[in-house]
């Protein structure tokens, strides 16, 4: 590491409040939306704190069942709406993706800066929301109680989630347009890095559900306003339709929340074992499997709710049918590490909870896919712990790998390797002690939003909250060594990792062009061995 | 961390792009620096708006859907609350939106064949004066409901069987035809800063995106009409006695 000095770059490249609020530059973009969703992160995870703290006991004794239900409700809003579906899309996706295809900006840089905006717009709305006294519905919103019961701030939060819906679609066509319009000269499809791929996926259930959410929670909020019949049955309404509009988006947005982060662990995994993905074509077209099928398995979400039997028997053979791509990932990722030649770092320690977690996730996801178990289990704790899985297990931990991974590329500093290792160990070991006893005592029978439960289910509770607070510090640690690095950790240079790709080509930070000269590809983009190139497309 | 895994030649060539027929378009004054061409400009543009228009069914499609649920609840009530709109307003409205349609595609097709200033203008001006006028008649429309007291919320006042699936039909219409009209309006707003600049002679067979992607949204905003009308106008009106 002889390096000592940076090119100029998009980080140095003017530092006027202006020339960051203004810029349409995707990498700077890509900074604003990192720091403003770590701000709502933190905001999501100080609602967890106070929720723990309280179910330390089985009484509602540190704040009210009223307040309890506000606290859930804005953790939930905040930590999906906020954090977990823009979190990789709009940073590393917005940093990466052009660099991938080896472009020099998304193909409409005004509109992904104006995404930026519509986002701070809709947060400002959420936490207008929260500061006024917050919402009791639960980020669900179910009809009649969101549109004629609930006494609190339900219009104010739904518009801005409504707001922030915009931003979500606007940086899905950015991508889609992208990826099809502004590859290199012979950056095929099938030459194209497998984070691309899972980002292209993403962006179709961004554009194809996001829209729905919109309208839905615009109803809730006309309802609400004006006492139409849409939802509420003493108006005349439908509560079910409700329901089947709500997941007909937010089941999806589960693998908004996922998919990205499988693009990630895909990247890391051919990093770090210094091998080519195994099964190339069948990871990339599992991406598009997952958003296609995604769409069609939302009503496992209603099967106490009125929804007939045999709707039920479709949507829980169809919710099988979405864990085989997932599996294929799976079982890629192993292959792939198989007789690879390992290395022990953090984003690969990320790597593998992932894959872990996410398995679990996963399979317990396939428990409540089957009607007769979900009949037993919901709304209990076992679904908390089965989407805590997949999203702060999975989509969080790839969240944290990948953006330690690509630190380097993004600061063109590296970070302290044994606390990011400490930090990796303690985000596992505090997120295992937090979810896997609400499986547990979920499968006993503790409901989920209740700020008081039986005594007998102390013990599990007190071991969550006590691994959450682990897990708070796990998240902490990289906070603190990520800003200490910006000024004191040793340059990267352009390939820290040995790793291969477009973005590892050039310089760390990169020019504000990102490409000085324009790239010609003339082979897969990931070649960690020469001749395993996939024959389609060729 | 391992540096020692280059052990063959890189895979990606970075080199200067190849001399040749982008050069030229390269300075197009309306060429974006981070596109190469004005090809690429163009496909961008107009795939980016399909796209939208996607996000923009799957935006109504919501309401279709509200609509065919509660249409499929109570047909008879979804009839005779029907029947309270006025047939002859909706039919000049679509037949509006049609010529709109017409005017909209020669106004590309004059900027994509360099037709006169003249041309490009009027073609604009008369889908901007087809738009008012469909939102002109809409107006009177929502008036005429106001008058009845057809208008859902706490005034709403129906002489007939199905009040409740009526209030029902009319929150929908409001939400539909509302929705669209909010449609025209940017529609209107769009066509008025295309007609600016077709003013000012900046489209020609070189450059023309704009007027084409700003007719992609006209022609989308059309089509949800072709839809909304026999949804609400015409569907179980002839079964209807009264």
């Amino acid at each position: 590491m002889e390096i000592t000095t940076v090119g100029l770059n998009y980080l140095n490249n003017g530092y006027g409040l202006k020339s960051w609020l203004l810029t349409k530059d995707h990498k700077r973009i890509a900074i604003l939306y990192l720091l403003s969703i770590t701000g709502f992160f933190f905001l999501g995870g100080f609602f967890a704190l106070l929720i723990r703290l309280e179910l330390l006991t089985p009484a509602a004794d540190m704040v009210q069942p009223d307040t309890y239900n506000k606290l859930f409700t804005m953790h939930g809003i905040v930590m999906v709406f906020f954090f977990l579906i823009p979190s990789i899309p709009a940073t590393l996706g917005n940093f990466l993706l052009p660099i991938m295809v080896g472009a020099k900006d998304l193909a409409f840089p005004r509109i992904n800066l104006l995404s930026w905006y519509i986002y701070v717009l809709g947060g400002a709305f959420t936490v207008v929301a929260a500061a006024t006294g917050g919402v009791d519905t639960g980020w669900t919103f179910y009809a009649p109680y969101s549109t004629s019961a609930s006494n609190s701030h339900v219009i104010t939060a739904g518009l801005g989630i409504f707001i922030t819906g915009f931003s979500s679609i606007l940086t899905g066509l950015n991508f889609i347009v992208t990826t099809h319009r502004m590859r290199a000269p012979g950056l095929t499809w099938f030459r194209l890095p497998l984070f691309v791929w899972s980002m292209y996926a993403t962006s179709l259930i961004m554009i194809l559900g996001t829209p729905v959410i919109a309208i839905t929670v615009l109803l809730v909020a006309v309802e609400r306003g004006l006492h139409l019949g849409i939802f509420d049955p003493a108006l005349g309404g439908d509560p079910i339709l409700f329901q089947h509009l709500f997941w007909f988006y937010s089941h999806p947005a589960v693998y908004i929340m996922i998919l990205p982060a499988m693009g990630v662990i895909s990247e890391i995994v051919q990093a770090f074992t210094r091998k080519n993905i195994f099964g190339y074509a069948f990871v990339a077209f599992s991406s598009l499997a997952i958003a296609i099928v995604g769409f069609l398995v939302w009503g496992h979400h209603l099967f106490v709710a009125g929804q007939s039997t045999y709707a039920g028997l479709i949507f829980s053979i169809l919710s099988f049918f979405v864990a085989i791509p997932s599996a294929v990932k799976v079982f890629n990722w192993t292959a792939t590490i198989y007789k690879g030649a390992v290395s022990w770092d953090s984003p690969m320690l990320y790597a593998f909870g992932f894959i872990g977690l996410f398995t679990i996730g996963g399979l317990t996801g396939l428990f409540l896919a089957t009607m007769g178990l979900d009949i037993h289990v919901h709304d209990t704790y076992f679904i908390i712990a089965h989407f805590h899985y997949v999203m702060v297990g999975g989509a969080i931990m790839g969240y944290l790998g990948g953006l330690h991974y690509w630190w380097p590329k993004i600061t063109g500093r590296m970070y302290p390797e044994g606390w990011a290792k400490f930090a990796a160990l303690t985000v596992f070991i505090g997120f295992n002690l937090t979810f896997f006893p609400q499986f547990i005592v979920g499968y006993l029978g503790m409901p989920r939003r209740y700020a008081m439960y039986a005594p007998e289910f102390q013990v599990y509770n007190v071991l969550s909250t006590a691994g959450a607070t682990v897990l708070g510090a796990g998240y902490v640690i990289p906070m603190i060594y990520f800003i200490w690095s910006l000024k004191n950790a040793p340059l990267a240079g352009n390939d820290p990792w040995g790793a291969r790709g477009l973005e590892w080509e050039i310089p760390s930070p990169p020019p504000t062009e990102n490409f000085v000269v324009s790239p010609i590809v003339t082979e897969g983009t990931h070649q960690y061995a020469p001749s395993r190139e996939v024959g389609i497309g060729h | 961390m391992a540096t020692e895994g280059n052990i063959h030649a890189r895979p990606i060539a970075i080199q200067p792009a190849p001399a040749g027929p982008y050069v030229h378009e390269a300075h197009h004054p309306w060429l974006q620096h981070h596109f190469d061409s004005m090809t690429q400009q163009a496909e961008a543009s107009t795939l980016g708006m399909w796209v939208f228009l996607v996000t923009e069914i799957m935006f109504f499609g919501g309401l279709f859907m509200a609509y065919l649920v509660y249409r499929h609840a109570s047909p008879s009530g979804f009839q005779e609350a029907s029947h309270h709109l006025n047939i002859y307003w909706g039919t000049a409205n679509t037949a509006i939106l049609i010529i709109s349609s017409l005017t909209m595609a020669l106004a590309v097709r004059s900027a994509q064949t360099s037709q006169p200033r003249g041309t490009q203008v009027l073609f604009l001006f008369l889908t901007i004066v087809l738009g008012l006028a469909f939102l002109g008649i809409k107006a009177i429309e929502y008036t005429d409901k106001f008058k009845d007291r057809i208008v859902p919320g706490p005034n709403f006042h129906w002489e007939g069987t199905h009040a409740k699936a009526a209030e029902q039909f009319y929150s929908l219409y409001f939400a539909m035809t509302g929705l669209h009209a909010l449609h025209m309006i940017i529609g209107v707003g769009i066509m008025s800063v295309i007609l600016v600049m077709a003013w000012w002679r900046i489209f020609d067979e070189e450059y023309y995106t704009p007027v084409e992607v700003a007719g992609l949204y006209w022609h989308f905003v059309d089509i949800v009409w072709i839809f909304l009308f026999p949804l609400l106008y015409l569907i179980g009106r002839h079964y209807h006695a009264g």
